[in-house]
């Protein structure tokens, strides 16, 4: 049974924030094998002109894709979770984020479509630190596999 | 000076199950899909995948690697097109490689990113947005 429409549009509570610190910072940078010195030493960071030691630019699904379970796993929409693929991702920074910062994201329901005998959720992600400042937007698509396919 | 058609250095990242796991904990996406071989051939995958995000990471080092600073990046985004399959112990070959397509009014940069394993691409309309170097 296709997906209900009736929540394209709708607008999920702010997240709890996440704090952001410096050895998650250099854990995701290792795990992705970047050595870059930005990610890791706070003083090459400084020298780019950033306060603390910036995060990779796909660090943000970190804390988006907690932020999109309330979508994926509200009861009412009915995502089977496990049928759930990556389609498209993609980020708009207003700036990288950075150890200490304290994100929140509200989510959005940006459009339910249906394709092939799949469902086809994309959903905004925008993220901001607890000060209110805009810090990136996340664009995700995600195909939910029809039965059968 | 940036131009259209400036071509990024190349990169290829060898990608083991190791790597995988680490890259699990590391952003919180546990999917046996990424580590357990049993599970993934039970859902018709033919074997472990690597996590699509774990793929964009690697691919935006062409971008990062050559802009210096990585808050350069201001956009980035792909479409997963197919899955990068990581057999146990041979793991698989990403290559990656960038040129600029093209340079806003505002100095930002294009780039066009490719991925591939085995020839085969992996990422479609993989494309970043970025300040480059000593502008």
């Amino acid at each position: 049974m296709p997906l209900d429409q009736s929540f394209v549009g709708r607008v999920y509570p702010p997240t709890e924030p996440y704090e952001v610190g410096r050895e998650k910072i250099r854990e995701f940078a290792d795990a992705i094998g970047d050595a870059n010195p930005a990610y890791h030493d706070r003083s090459a960071a400084r020298k780019l002109g950033h306060p603390d030691v910036v995060a990779p630019p796909t660090f943000a699904i970190v804390v988006t894709s907690r932020a999109a379970q309330q979508v994926i796993m509200d009861p009412d929409l009915g995502v089977d979770y496990s049928r759930v693929v990556h389609g498209k991702q993609r980020f708009e920074h207003a700036r990288p984020i950075r150890a200490g910062d304290a994100l929140t994201v509200v989510v959005t329901v940006d459009s339910i479509r249906s394709a092939a005998g799949n469902d086809v959720v994309s959903t905004r992600a925008e993220v901001s630190n607890v000060d209110g400042e805009p810090v990136l937007t996340a664009f995700s698509t995600l195909v939910v596999r029809g039965v059968g396919s | 000076m940036t131009e259209v058609g400036t071509v990024l250095p190349a990169r290829t990242f060898a990608v083991s199950r190791a790597d995988l796991v680490r890259y699990a904990g590391a952003s919180g996406d546990f999917n046996p899909i990424h580590w357990n071989e049993r599970f993934a051939t039970s859902v018709g995958l033919p074997n472990v995948i690597a996590h699509g995000m774990y793929t964009m990471a690697l691919a935006a080092r062409v971008v990062t690697d050559w802009t210096g600073d990585p808050g350069a990046v201001v956009e980035y985004g792909v479409r997963f097109t197919r899955p990068v399959v990581v057999p146990d112990p041979d793991g698989a070959v990403l290559e990656v490689s960038g040129v600029v397509a093209a340079v806003r009014d505002d100095g930002l940069a294009v780039v066009d990113i490719t991925a591939t394993v085995n020839g085969q691409t992996v990422l479609a309309k993989a494309r970043a947005t970025v300040r480059p170097p000593s502008s």
